[in-house]
Order: C-alpha cells, then structure tokens, then sequence
C-alpha cells in the first residue's frame, strides 16, 4: 500500500475556510464548513458523491461565491477579489478537473502552452518549448505532445490535465476526484504522481475523493465532509478508528486493502 | 386555487423572460468591454474567420447561383407579358443586393454558423473546459466569445456580398441561354438601378445579422446547463433565436432604408 511521502508541513496556512455556506436554491450544499490546509500538506476531502465536496474546491478557486463565511487562500479573501486580483490569485492555484477538461480543439502542446503564453510576457519560441517538454517529461508523457485530446486515454488525459496546471508553478493544487473512472494500476499511478508534484513543486494540495486508496496513499491528513459539514478529520487511522456508523459504513463499502 | 396556480405561471415565466433579456444584455455589454480592452486574441480571431467565412463558401455559392437562376427563371413569365424581358437584370439584382443575398447568407449561417457556435461552447461548458480556462487565469469570455462574435460581424458581410456575386452570375447564366446578351452588358443593366443606399442597407443588414448570429451562439453555448441535452438544447436556439431576430431586423431596416429612400 502506497503512503504519502514525508514531506515538510509548514505551520503556515496556505487555505482557510471558516463557517463557509453555500446552497443552490432549496438545496444546501454546504452548511458551516471550517478547513485549514497548511503550506506543504496534502489535505483529502472525503464524502460521498453530492456532498459538496466540488463545489468547496470550486469556491477556493473563485468559480463560485459562497453564500456565507470566509476563504482565504494565501491570506487573500477570494470572493471579494476583484478580477483583476482573482487572476493573479489563479496563478498560483492549480485546478486539476474531474474529467480533465482539456481543449478538445487543441493538441497537447496547445494545451500545455495556452496558459504559460497568455500569463507570461516575452516568453521566446525556445523557451515556450522548454517549458512544454519539462512539464510533460515531470507526468511521462513526452510521445504525446503532438496529440489530440481524443486519442489519450482516461490516465494520460488526467496527467496531461495535471501538467497543465504545473506549467505554471502553483503553490496550490487542488485535484477534483483524481482516480475517478480509471483502473487500479493507473490510480496507483495517479496517486504516485499527486506525491511527486507535492515533492517537486512544493505544493499544498486539497484532494477530493471518494476513493479511500487514493486518500490514504495522497492523504496526510483526511476530513470526512456529510450532509455539508466535516464530522471528522485526522489521519486516515484516525478517521477510520471509529464506531460512528456513517464513516464505518463508507469504509465498509469503499474500502479494499 | 386553480387561479393562484395559474397566475404563478404566468408571472414566473414573465420573471423568467425578463430574466433572460437582462442577462443577454448583460452579456453583451461584456462583449463591448471585452472587446475593447486589449490585447485581441488575434490568432483565434483568424482561425474562427477561416472557420466561419471561408468554410461557408461552398454552401453560399451553391445556394447563391441557384437563387439567382431560379429567381430569373421565375420572374421572366410575368415580365414577358408586359415585354420587358430586358428589365430582368435590374429586377434581380435589385431583389439580390436590396434583400436576398443578405438575407439567404445569414440564414443559413444562422443554421450552420450559429449552431456550431452554441454547440462548440455548449459542450466546453458543461465538460468544464470553460471552468479550466478561468482557473488557468485566463479571460474564456475574450478568447471564445469575443473572437466569435467579431469573426461573425466580418465573414458575414462578406459572405454576404459574395452571395450576390454568386447570385447574379447564375442570374447571367439563365439570361444568357434565353436572351442575346453578354456580361458586361449584364452588369451595366443590373446596376443601372442599384444606388449607394441599397448597398449601404445591405452593408448594414449583413453587419447586424453576423453580430446577431455570433452574439446568441455565444450566449446560448455560454450559458449552457444541463449536461449533453444543454449543448442539444444550446445549438437548437442558437438557431432558432437568432432567425428570429434576424426577421425582426429586416423588418426594421427595411422600413428604415424605405424612409429614407
């Protein structure tokens, strides 16, 4: 069984949530959420499917506005950022989507070079290329370069979607559902890869999944979100060392050793 | 009760429509901030140009020359009743330049043009690939929309006039098999009627229509929801919108062109 790489946890938050709400009309997503994620760690938000865990990521990166409480991220308070400050903000912060979301229109090289070459002024042809061949040799898929989106597969489309954020250094990555569809042997690798951008690029990092492989092979600490509130948090041992029926039952059900 | 429900549906589908109205407004006052402000995406500006401009060509000169022949064809009976089959060309292209070569181009790029639109930005919406550009601290809005709606407002008038051309060729082709003509007499007559005005109001018509078309795709796929059935859904009133439109604008500038005239 993979364990997350002992890596150097700062005593600086990197994210801090304080009694955060969020509903969609009659439906309350989140309902007082508090989570602290300090420099350097890997922080996995576990839960059921629907319980907000998206929607708490896609609120620190600015996608959507909560309805109450507090997010800062690198002690700046996301949703009063203005757009100008949010963009700044977004270039620290890497996004790595459920479905990777990557340009269909465009070749990986595209991919990779359309945040760098709009973000970074007076960057030359050389040094673009660099850059672009540096990133996907760090996730191993330097023979793809010159491909479509289309003719990846589910692993690589995930990797690719993880290079396009490290093009631009961030300090923090957040991973929406990472090994979600994808077969054991490519999760493991997946979970590998989540490790090694935390050793490379120092990141900290926020991991949403329900998948309780990934959260103990990525995890260094774990919090259980339920009907919009985390009802524990702490080591994998220590979220899973319980009688509470609903973590048993998750466990019970998701978990194979 | 039956009232009270009634009523509610009533105001709630008013709510909605002045919802809707005030969010396209929204958007396209974003789409004039967003253009205006530096620096264009130039490069994409090009590729949607070639995207929508020189890929319609095939299927504007197709359905140009057949309009332009069968418009001759038709028109030629009544004419030769009254023995003036040599006001044929000016006929046409008065019927050409004034309203169908405007007309016939935008629709079908409403059809082709516009639906691809909604559905391109439709299906990025809801695979989140709009969410990735924004997390990747760039502005979708200026690279998808705004190239969009420019490169539409561009090819369409051109499109559009090159319709003409095409139409009035196939007008000359019917003219040349039933009547003694040559081409450059053709054109002296179809002209002969054609002022500044008619080119100007087809000028401005095609303009309207390209901003039009590229405008709702671009909102409807913006704003798509709802997974696959949103891009379906997206496409389907890009098209359907923006005829809409499209007939109310002809209807107010021609009625303008004629006050004017």
């Amino acid at each position: 069984m993979q364990q997350p790489t002992s890596h150097p946890i700062g005593t600086e938050k990197a994210i801090s949530i304080r009694n955060l709400y969020k509903s969609f009309g009659e439906l309350h997503v989140l309902r007082g959420v508090d989570l602290d994620v300090f420099k350097g760690e890997n922080v996995v938000v576990l839960g059921r499917s629907g319980t907000g865990k998206s929607v708490l990521i896609k609120i620190i990166a600015g996608l959507l506005k909560p309805d109450q409480g507090t997010v800062q991220v690198l002690n700046q308070e996301v949703p009063s950022l203005s757009e100008k400050q949010l963009r700044e903000l977004r270039l620290k912060i890497g996004f790595s989507f459920q479905n990777s979301a990557l340009y269909d229109s465009m070749t990986v090289r595209e991919n990779l070079e359309f945040p760098l070459v709009r973000n970074v002024k007076n960057l030359s042809r050389s040094e673009i290329n660099r850059a672009v061949e540096e990133v996907l040799d760090s996730v191993g898929l330097s023979q793809t370069i010159n491909q479509m989106p289309s003719e990846l597969s589910g692993g690589q489309r995930k990797r690719i979607g993880i290079a396009r954020t490290l093009i631009m250094n961030p300090e923090i990555m957040l991973y929406d559902e990472p090994t979600a569809g994808l077969d054991p042997i490519t999760c493991m690798e997946i979970n590998e890869l989540i490790n090694e951008v935390r050793e490379r690029y120092h990141t900290s990092s926020i991991i949403i999944t329900h998948d309780l492989t990934c959260a103990k092979a990525t995890g260094d600490r774990l919090a259980m979100l339920f009907d919009g509130q985390f009802i524990r948090e702490g080591t994998f041992e220590e979220v899973f060392e319980t009688d509470e029926e609903r973590i048993k039952s998750f466990y019970d059900y998701n978990f194979v050793e | 009760m039956r009232r009270n429900s009634r009523d509610y549906v009533i105001t709630r589908r008013i709510d909605n429509l002045l919802l809707n109205f005030y969010e396209a407004y929204m958007f396209m006052g974003r789409f004039f901030r967003e253009a205006f402000r530096g620096p264009l995406e130039f490069q994409e500006l090009v590729k949607q140009c070639y995207q929508i401009g020189y890929r319609s060509l095939p299927l504007i000169s197709l359905t140009g020359f057949i309009t332009g022949m069968v418009f001759t064809k038709q028109s030629r009976p009544s004419l030769m009743e009254f023995g003036a089959t040599s006001w044929l060309p000016s006929l046409v292209s008065i019927a050409i330049v004034r309203a169908l070569a405007p007309l016939i181009t935008s629709l079908i790029s409403a059809g082709k043009v516009g639906s691809s639109i909604g559905a391109e930005l439709g299906s990025m919406r809801v695979t989140e690939q709009i969410d990735a550009m924004e997390v990747s601290a760039v502005n979708p809005f200026k690279f998808l929309v705004v190239t969009r709606v420019l490169a539409s407002t561009i090819s369409i008038p051109i499109l559009s006039f090159y319709c003409a051309f095409v139409g009035l060729m196939g007008s000359f082709l019917d003219v040349t098999l039933n009547e003694e003509t040559n081409i450059v007499a053709f054109f002296e007559k179809a002209f002969e009627q054609i002022t500044f005005l008619d080119i100007g109001s087809a000028l401005f018509k095609a303009i309207a229509y390209g901003f039009t078309i590229g405008m709702v795709g671009c909102y409807k796929g913006y704003n798509a929801t709802q997974g696959t059935q949103g891009v379906g859904k997206a496409a389907n009133a890009s098209v359907v919108l923006s005829m809409f439109l499209i007939f109310l604008e002809e209807v107010a500038i021609v009625q303008i062109t004629n006050w004017m005239r």
